[in-house]
């Protein structure tokens, strides 16, 4: 039997025959990165290939590496293996990778959506034979909505809150949902302050997409300026010290983990939006069927879950273990 | 139904209890008088009986949403509420309903006795009628539970904004049995009906556990102090030459407890009797064990009441002569018990007096406490001797001070997915003891409570890493995890594996501090069990 073109071993996804690593997570020679989450874009590898666009935020968590920019559908061949990258419409400059030897063609996700979301560069299929897939939201219970539903619902609520006299404070991973929120958000209702780590890694993006103005919390932002206006935070700033300059205030949360009830009482958010960077179920699904592929392989998710519906629709489906995390989404 | 979807919504989307007050209160002037009805009675758990049962739920919504059922059960484990996945899995639809709510608990009132295909056909009628929130409202009706963050003392305290009447006479207006089918608003709340009244109950005082220091109470003087009973706390009422009794989930109990009809004929009319319900077996206060095989029969039959009769431990009177009486000093409700207790203790056996501990200084508290279980009593009980009979639970009046529970530690060894807030977490524990060899752990309890979020969080992680094995919803998980549990009571037992069963089991902390080898044995649990 051939060596599989692409394997998981102990560091990563790992393609023998070019000698590269995708997404790993121990130290490697070679890798190509999917996208500049944490756990997808590690720190320590020597050289790195990713998307022109996201050379600036992987080196702006990672400092300075040596790294490689590419084109969306350029292809570069190692060994005699092709490579490509193609957008992922996760976040900015996220892709998913094409690996091609001798006419059989493997492809990696990365995190992934569907849904043209405005922000990141819209989904491509890309026909293989084998599918390498998340399923971070590979569940039946998850049915996103239209983002336009979404943001009008934020919105409004921003507005109301306005009108009790309370400032909103949004919560958001602070790569992706912040800079789609921010996006959307409307500047007629008031301004938008943001969280010292959102307004960094948002700089960064302004390069790529036009946003609109926002304000650095300080030390100086006194309460009366905030009251009214809408604050975008990462999960973390929800029930530390920082979050009490904003007083009063109403909590709320942008993922798709508030599609469950129970996820937002128990992180205590008064509010939640069902907003994701990630497939729902349909879109998974969909996305497998339209790979035209035979086998697929689930990485992160709900694996055990997903991958056993795809073997009882008729195809080839297993699981693997990566290193990749739940995220906060 | 849109109007109370919205409520609903609105009270789930807050943490703050002024704005599900307010909303209750909005809501409980705009919403039609019939749904005003319904929304009280499911508040106060009172929803129509189960139309459907949840299997047949589980097969509807799965064929719906063309899913195989055992993806449905998947995704049931991880929601961890059935009907919020049930609204969750099926396909989204545009429309809205313009049922009202009373039409809806009516619809489910007729369809309980209705043929499968009929029940079927209705659910899925409805389902593809409604959005996301309607059709989660909708599922609670049937499923029950709404768990929202409303006690049926904050829907008390809306109404009374909403109608600008008497928050304490309100909830005295809602005790008791009552149809929400049948009765209107106006009866229920507005008028004055002196006919209901025969066998209505108080709504109950209950006591908070006592923080702090007993020192910090006062002078010991102005409290009285009793022990704990732990049994069926219930009021007895005698009007009208007829027996009523209410045990604390406002259930009336009184064929259960055919005993008490000894109160008849001996209690005056117009005496309304606050106490404990306690096994009496041999002429002995009983466990809550005992008490347990009376507990849910509804035919008693002559066997059981020769083998485990009951006794009401009385600590109050609420009412007396026709006149009630909770306005009055507790001092002076003491002694017109006492009086009546005096005067009838020997012709109505099942009426005993819980009587007062009397002490001087708070340290003869201490000692009588540490032997409230060889009397088969929880604790102490401490009341202000001034205080009136309050509603609902209150601060500052009433405390009790249970005593300090049996604990051992013991391994984890299986885990589920929580409900609720918990959701898509483990935090349902199965907890083993080692066996004589020390080879084996023998599972002994479960425990869902006494960890932080946290540690919950800590706990969730380290489960999905070390499973051993999936059984379903159920993980085993490596012995590894050392955990100080707590309960209240622990007896011999047919039915567990064990062999001990324990009540309120919890987990007090996580012995980080101790090795797998470290925990208890069963030989130590037994060793507990009251001789």
């Amino acid at each position: 039997m051939k060596t599989p073109l692409l394997v998981f071993n102990d560091k990563g996804i790992y393609c023998e025959k070019a000698d590269v690593y995708i997404d790993a997570w121990k130290p490697v020679d070679k890798v190509i990165i999917t996208h500049g989450h944490a756990d997808h874009s590690r720190w320590g590898h020597q050289r790195y290939i990713t998307h022109h666009d996201n050379i600036p935020i992987i080196k702006h968590r990672l400092g300075d590496i040596e790294v490689v920019g590419v084109d969306y559908g350029e292809t570069f061949s190692v060994n005699n293996v092709k490579f490509s990258l193609h957008p992922a419409g996760h976040i900015i400059g996220s892709s998913q990778v094409r690996v091609e030897h001798q006419g059989e063609v493997w492809v990696f996700t990365g995190d992934y959506k569907l849904d043209d979301d405005g922000v990141a560069k819209a989904y491509e299929n890309v026909p293989c034979h084998t599918f390498i897939t998340e399923c971070t939201f590979g569940l039946p219970a998850f049915n996103w909505r239209p983002q336009a539903e979404v943001f009008e619902e934020i919105n409004n609520w921003w507005l109301e809150n306005q009108q009790e006299g309370r400032t909103s404070v949004l919560f958001g991973y602070s790569l992706g949902k912040a800079q789609r929120i921010l996006k959307f958000l409307n500047p007629e209702i008031g301004k938008i302050y943001t969280h010292g780590a959102i307004e960094n890694m948002t700089e960064v993006c302004r390069n790529l997409v036009d946003f609109p103005l926002t304000h650095k919390i300080t030390r100086e932002t006194t309460k009366k300026e905030l009251l009214g206006n809408m604050v975008i935070a990462p999960p973390s700033a929800h029930g530390g010290t920082w979050i009490r300059k904003m007083t009063p205030y109403v909590t709320g949360s942008a993922s798709g983990w508030m599609t469950f009830r129970g996820a937002r009482r128990r992180r205590a958010i008064d509010q939640g939006f069902v907003l994701s960077d990630h497939c729902d179920w349909n879109q998974l699904l969909e996305a497998v069927k339209n790979t035209g592929c035979e086998k697929v392989i689930c990485t992160h998710g709900y694996t055990d879950i997903f991958s056993k519906y795809l073997r009882s629709i008729g195809y080839d489906a297993r699981t693997e273990k990566t290193q990749y995390e739940e995220v906060e989404d | 139904m849109k109007a109370f979807a919205q409520l609903i919504k609105t009270i789930d989307s807050t943490n703050k209890t002024n704005k599900k007050v307010e909303a209750l209160a909005n809501y409980f002037s705009i919403a039609p008088e019939a749904d005003k009805v319904w929304t009280i009675a499911i508040l106060s758990h009172r929803r129509p009986p189960r139309p459907v049962n949840t299997t047949l739920l589980r097969t509807y919504a799965s064929e719906l949403a063309n899913i195989p059922l055992w993806l449905f059960e998947e995704s049931y484990h991880i929601v961890g509420d059935l009907a919020e996945t049930i609204a969750l899995v099926l396909p989204n639809v545009e429309s809205s309903t313009n049922k009202q709510l009373a039409d809806f608990c009516q619809d489910l009132l007729d369809l309980k006795p209705q043929s499968e295909a009929t029940k079927k056909a209705y659910m899925i009628e409805h389902w593809t009628q409604m959005d996301y929130y309607e059709r989660f409202v909708f599922n609670k009706l049937i499923t029950g539970g709404f768990r929202i963050g409303v006690s049926q003392k904050l829907m008390t305290r809306a109404l009374a904004k909403a109608t600008d009447l008497d928050e304490d006479i309100l909830a005295y207006k809602l005790m008791g049995n009552w149809d929400p089918a049948k009765i209107t608003f106006e009866e229920l709340i507005l008028e004055e009906n002196k006919a209901d009244y025969l066998s209505k109950p108080y709504p109950f005082y209950l006591a908070y556990a006592l923080e702090g220091d007993l020192m910090d109470l006062g002078n010991p003087a102005d409290w009285s102090a009793e022990h704990k009973w732990d049994g069926i706390r219930s009021q007895v009422i005698v009007r009208e030459n007829e027996l009523f009794v209410w045990s604390r989930g406002e259930e009336l109990v009184t064929d259960k407890y055919p005993e008490f009809q000894e109160f008849v004929g001996q209690l005056p009319n117009g005496t309304v009797l606050d106490g404990e319900i306690l096994a009496y077996p041999n002429n002995e206060i009983g466990s809550f064990k005992d008490l347990q095989t009376r507990i849910g029969r509804k035919n008693v039959s002559k066997k059981l009441l020769e083998k485990t009769p009951v006794i009401l431990k009385v600590y109050d009177l609420l009412e007396l002569n026709n006149e009630d009486i909770r306005k009055k000093p507790l001092a002076w409700r003491r002694k017109e018990l006492e009086k009546l207790y005096t005067e009838l203790r020997n012709e109505v056996s099942v009426f005993h007096l819980s009587e007062e501990v009397k002490f001087e200084k708070w340290e003869e508290l201490v000692e009588e406490r540490k032997h409230a279980r060889a009397i088969k009593s929880e604790g102490l009980m401490l009341k202000k001797k001034e205080a009136v009979y309050g509603v609902g639970r209150k601060k500052g009046d009433w405390w009790k001070w249970k005593s300090d529970p049996f604990s051992i530690d013991a391994v984890l060894t299986y885990a589920m997915r929580g409900h609720g807030r918990r959701s898509n977490l483990y935090t349902d524990y199965t907890f083993g003891l080692w066996d004589e060899n020390k080879e084996e752990l023998v599972t002994f309890a479960k425990a869902y409570s006494g960890l932080t979020d946290k540690e919950f969080k800590e706990l969730d992680a380290w489960i999905k890493k070390n499973t051993l094995d999936r059984f379903g919803p159920v993980r085993s998980v490596t012995p590894h995890h050392v955990f100080e549990i707590a309960f209240e009571g622990i007896a011999e037992s047919k039915r567990h594996k064990s062999g001990v069963a324990t009540r309120f089991p919890r987990i007090l902390r996580w012995r980080k501090d101790k090795k797998l080898e470290d925990a208890n044995t069963l030989e130590d649990l037994k060793a507990l069990i009251p001789k």
